[in-house]
């Protein structure tokens, strides 16, 4: 029974040697979303290209889109804008802009210049849609099923890769369970 | 008379502490004020390497910083403005883990270490009083040999 | 000087090191002296060609070397000296050579003070120390290389010393926490020879313990000067955030304190042998530990090195070969003793096992709480977080335990205590602590429970610790005999004890009658904190070396009187463009004024962050007499008497000096 016990630290260690390797090469700051089930919480904000009109949380029924948070002073929004282009294109993939603690003009400029591969963007100059989702650091990409429920969010660029294995799975997963 | 009234009106001006300055986040209440500080303390940036939003200068730090205020003057508790706040980003802005089933381990390891520890010293003190001997005690060879050595070992001492 | 040349140093020295793993241990498994005697020369030379290595990487620093590459990523033309000198140490690979420096420092220090051991034990003791030593080359030469060059495209300048890193802190900082992590190794070492050969006896434990009290001694004063920098440093007037990295150093402390005490035991009664030897091994693993949190990523920290998932690996395999090997060596080999002395349930040993217990179950929640989102996330749980309040909650009544049970203690006997006896000990303590806990109350304005406990189990402490010296000196040849009676280890007790109250009095004024605000003020404003007065003079521009800075001026009054000016600076380094806050800081033994600079608010307000920080220096003084307290120890005549030994029978008798008597010399 005595010799049993004098194991035991040899076994404790074994089981956190497991953990600790299992956490290596993980990355503590990419979060889960917390509305992950939930539904796009309540806004009323401008469009970002018709000033006059105003946006809901209605304008995510109806399809599954992507809601993508960007801003022209995030340097990498502009290496994932090239793929959202694509994305827009050839995947012919729904994408809602969210301009988070933007310029109105600077942005406007900035889709004229690389393209526009959003069919409406919101202009949330104070954050505050930005604050309810949880964002914490651009870029970040949700992905919204046609109920208007949060399914996934992504922290970082978009590219082909995350495309393939992250977000296609989990439109696909909605399309199939509503 | 009217000297005297203008003295004491003078002391009592010159004795009346300068007006405080407002915190960045001000209350009326200083406790209300250590309450913030308090909140903001127990709060994690999402983004930082491990800060709370307090010391933290991220944009997102400030932003949360600015909903507890606001939500502190709208009247909100402690427990509202946490879970508010933890809806949104998630529990991991909370440096208090909840008691739950996933944390109980977490929260009871010291009570079950310590507990565990007093049960084995507690064995050990009755065992040793089933099986232990007060004292070892020497066979008459072992006590003449031991004499002789400590008197080697005073001569040798002194020399 | 050419980089490579430390290169091959470094090669060489784990050459050296390899034979020094197996030449003496295979010598003292076979009995062949003359393997054995190859351990001495082995360490020498490991350890000169370390600090050749070392000498040409700081060299390559002092002369802005470069083209290697570790000097171009963390140094730069403009830094001063010093901190070229420092910042040797200040990246992940540098801190590696620091920290194989230190080991095969150790290594010769072993190999020289040890002259009275028994051949066959010193051997296995350097060979283990050459093992880990070769895992930490294999692991600086293979993934960590600070020679690798940027040849042919030298950079012009270097890309600075993290801004943060530009202090005094870092000169001493490292050097100090080393010394403590890799000092545990000398223990783990003993642990592991007498494993091996098993010779596990009152005889290991005492050699063991110098050791092992000079490593914590040095841990002591690495983590206080760790809070401290942080405390002046991060702008925030914090000195303990309970963040990973923080709990990495703590961890190897708290179970080196319980290991020092355990060796106590052994050494005195021959008794919980087992015990003594696991925690020297759970010691020495809880640095290694603490090395591989810091550099892997696993977990997120302000004070982590930048980290590598491929360093990551290699070096949780140094961890798991070396924690699991030393594990199953004791699993197989450590001996089941059955109990045979008889413990009073007051006994001094019983006292001691009791202490053990309480800083063992620290230790443990102290891992489990740094370790748990770990596991959490493993399981795909969630991801949460544990901080300060999770620690606070759970520490603190682990550490007045500790304390109350420390007074109490100070008093037990070996093998029966009489309970009676030592209730009516403890009146006095009782009465002093009570009544200097209510006037600390009273004095700091007002009555917080953990606030008391907390000063009463400090005072506690200090009473009981004087009242046994009271005892203990009483002589009839007068007091001042009774006190030179006592043996420096004793005094060296007492130090450590009254550092323990110190430090813990420190913490728990601090923590609860400590202010702080953050106010918006413009220049001529006048803010209340406690009893002070802080008048903001006005903000300036000035230049630094490597920075320009807003400077500001601030008057601190008490009572109408000014007690300090204080400058605190908001700095942007000329190279990186980061921001620095410098916080000013008033210092006091009874008190700090501490003054930030946070955000401009408008043209002309500024949000300033006013903190009174009452004993906090106490914190740090309490370590400080722990380390004194320590070096005081192993100074004892007990440790000094081989030199009079060795002397005494290399005239008596011929041959092995203390093990054996030639038959017939006691007539």
């Amino acid at each position: 029974m005595k010799r049993f016990l004098l194991f035991l630290p040899l076994l404790a260690a074994i089981i956190v040697g497991v953990v600790l390797f299992a956490g290596i090469g993980k990355d503590p700051t990419k979060l889960d979303s917390a509305l992950i089930g939930k539904p796009v919480p309540a806004f009323s904000l401008r469009d970002l290209k018709q000033p006059e009109t105003t946006l809901d949380e209605a304008v995510f029924r109806g399809e599954i889109t992507l809601l993508n948070v960007w801003g022209t002073w995030c340097p990498s929004c502009r290496d994932e804008h090239d793929d959202l282009m694509w994305l827009a294109r050839e995947k012919k993939v729904s994408i809602i802009g969210l301009n988070y603690k933007d310029n109105r003009d600077d942005a406007l400029v900035w889709l004229d210049r690389l393209g526009d591969p959003y069919s409406k963007v919101i202009y949330d100059p104070k954050g505050t849609l930005g604050f309810d989702l949880g964002v914490y650091g651009a870029p970040e990409t949700f992905v919204i099923d046609a109920s208007g429920v949060v399914r996934y969010r992504h922290v970082g660029v978009v590219n082909g890769d995350v495309w393939e294995r992250v977000l296609l799975p989990v439109i696909n997963d909605a399309r199939e369970n509503g | 008379m009217l000297r005297i009234l203008c003295f004491v009106v003078a002391t009592v001006v010159s004795s009346m502490t300068f007006a405080d300055v407002s915190a960045v986040y001000g209350f009326d209440d200083r406790s209300e004020e250590q309450r913030y500080q308090n909140l903001i303390a127990e709060l994690r940036c999402p983004k930082c390497q491990n800060q709370n939003i307090a010391d933290s200068n991220s944009p997102i730090s400030k932003d949360m910083r600015n909903a507890v205020y606001q939500m502190m003057l709208e009247g909100a508790s402690d427990q509202e403005i946490v879970d508010s706040l933890v809806g949104r980003f998630g529990e991991f802005v909370k440096y208090k883990p909840d008691l739950d089933s996933r944390t109980f381990m977490l929260w009871a390891t010291p009570a079950i270490a310590v507990l565990g520890g007093l049960i084995v010293v507690a064995g050990i003190v009755v065992r040793s009083r089933r099986t232990g001997t007060a004292a070892p005690t020497l066979s008459a060879e072992e006590q003449a040999r031991i004499d002789k050595m400590l008197a080697e070992k005073n001569r040798n001492g002194s020399a | 000087m050419y980089p490579e040349l430390g290169q091959l140093a470094l090669i060489l020295a784990l050459l050296l090191a390899v034979l020094l793993s197996v030449v003496p241990l295979v010598g003292s498994l076979t009995g062949r002296d003359n393997l054995q005697a190859f351990a001495r020369p082995l360490t020498t030379g490991m350890f000169v060609f370390v600090g050749l290595a070392f000498t040409v990487l700081t060299h390559a620093f002092l002369t802005d070397d470069f083209s290697v590459a570790y000097v171009a990523n963390n140094s730069n033309s403009m830094l001063p000296w010093y901190y070229k000198f420092s910042a040797v140490w200040g990246g992940h690979e540098g801190s590696l050579l620091l920290w194989i420096l230190m080991l095969t420092g150790w290594t010769m220090a072993v190999a020289i003070f040890s002259r009275r051991l028994p051949s066959v034990m010193i051997s296995q003791v350097l060979s283990v120390l050459g093992m880990v030593s070769v895992g930490f080359m294999l692991f600086i030469v293979i993934t960590s290389n600070p020679f690798d060059r940027l040849l042919p495209n030298v950079p012009a300048d270097g890309a600075d010393l993290n801004p943060l890193l530009q202090d005094f802190g870092l000169i001493v900082h490292p050097p100090m926490l080393y010394m403590g992590y890799v000092g545990f190794a000398v223990a783990f070492a003993f642990a592991i020879a007498a494993l091996i050969n098993g010779r596990l006896d009152a005889a290991w434990a005492r050699w063991s313990r110098p050791w092992t009290t000079v490593a914590w001694a040095f841990l002591s004063i690495g983590i206080a000067l760790g809070s401290w920098w942080a405390y002046y440093e991060l702008g925030w007037g914090g000195w303990w955030f309970w963040d990973p990295v923080e709990n990495a150093s703590l961890l190897p402390w708290l179970s080196g304190t319980a290991l020092m005490h355990s060796l106590a035991v052994t050494e005195k009664r021959g008794v919980f042998k087992s015990w003594t030897v696991l925690l020297a091994i759970v010691t020495f693993s809880l640095s290694l530990l603490g090395t591989f949190l810091v550099r892997s990523g696993v977990l997120t920290s302000v004070h982590a090195f930048a980290s590598d998932p491929e360093r990551g690996t290699f070096l949780l395999a140094l961890l798991a070969i070396t924690i699991l090997a030393s594990l199953m060596l004791y699993a197989f080999r450590a001996p089941v003793v059955h109990v045979r002395s008889r413990y009073g349930s007051l006994s001094r040993e019983i006292f001691l096992l009791l202490n053990n217990v309480l800083l063992v179950s620290a230790t443990l929640l102290v891992a489990v709480g740094t370790l748990y989102p770990l596991v959490l996330d493993f399981f795909e749980l969630g991801k949460i977080s544990i901080g300060e309040p999770f620690f606070n909650l759970t520490f603190s009544p682990l550490a007045v335990a500790t304390g109350l049970l420390l007074g109490v203690g100070t008093f037990s006997r070996w093998k029966k205590t009489d309970g009676g006896w030592l209730a009516r000990k403890l009146l006095w303590p009782l009465a002093v602590s009570l009544l200097i806990s209510t006037a600390v109350m009273v004095a700091y304005g007002g009555f917080k429970p953990w606030a008391f406990l907390g000063v009463f189990t400090a005072v506690w402490v200090t009473t009981a610790t004087f009242w046994d010296l009271w005892d203990k000196s009483s002589s009839k040849k007068g007091r001042v005999h009774g006190l030179k009676r006592q043996s420096r280890s004793y005094y060296g007790m007492v130090l450590g004890h009254l550092g323990l109250a110190i430090t813990m009095a420190g913490a728990t004024v601090v923590s609860n009658y400590g202010i702080e605000r953050d106010v918006r003020m413009v220049p001529g404003d006048v803010a209340t904190v406690g009893d002070y007065q802080f008048r903001f003079v006005d903000i300036g521009e000035r230049r630094g070396q490597n920075f320009t800075a807003q400077y500001g001026s601030f008057d601190v009054m008490l009572d109408g009187k000014q007690v300090a000016e204080l400058h605190p600076e908001k700095r942007q380094y000329a190279v990186g463009m980061s921001v620095m806050t410098e916080a000013d800081i008033d210092a006091g033994l009874f008190r700090d004024i501490f003054v930030a600079v946070g955000e401009r608010i408008s043209d002309n307000a500024w949000a300033i962050r006013l903190q009174y920080k009452p004993l906090i220096r106490w914190l740090w003084l309490g370590a400080l007499f722990m380390a004194a307290g320590g070096f005081l120890a192993i100074s004892d005549r007990r440790y000094r008497i081989r030199e009079r030994d060795t002397e005494r029978s290399a005239v008596s008798s011929p041959g092995q000096a203390n093990t054996q008597r030639p038959a017939g010399a006691v007539s």
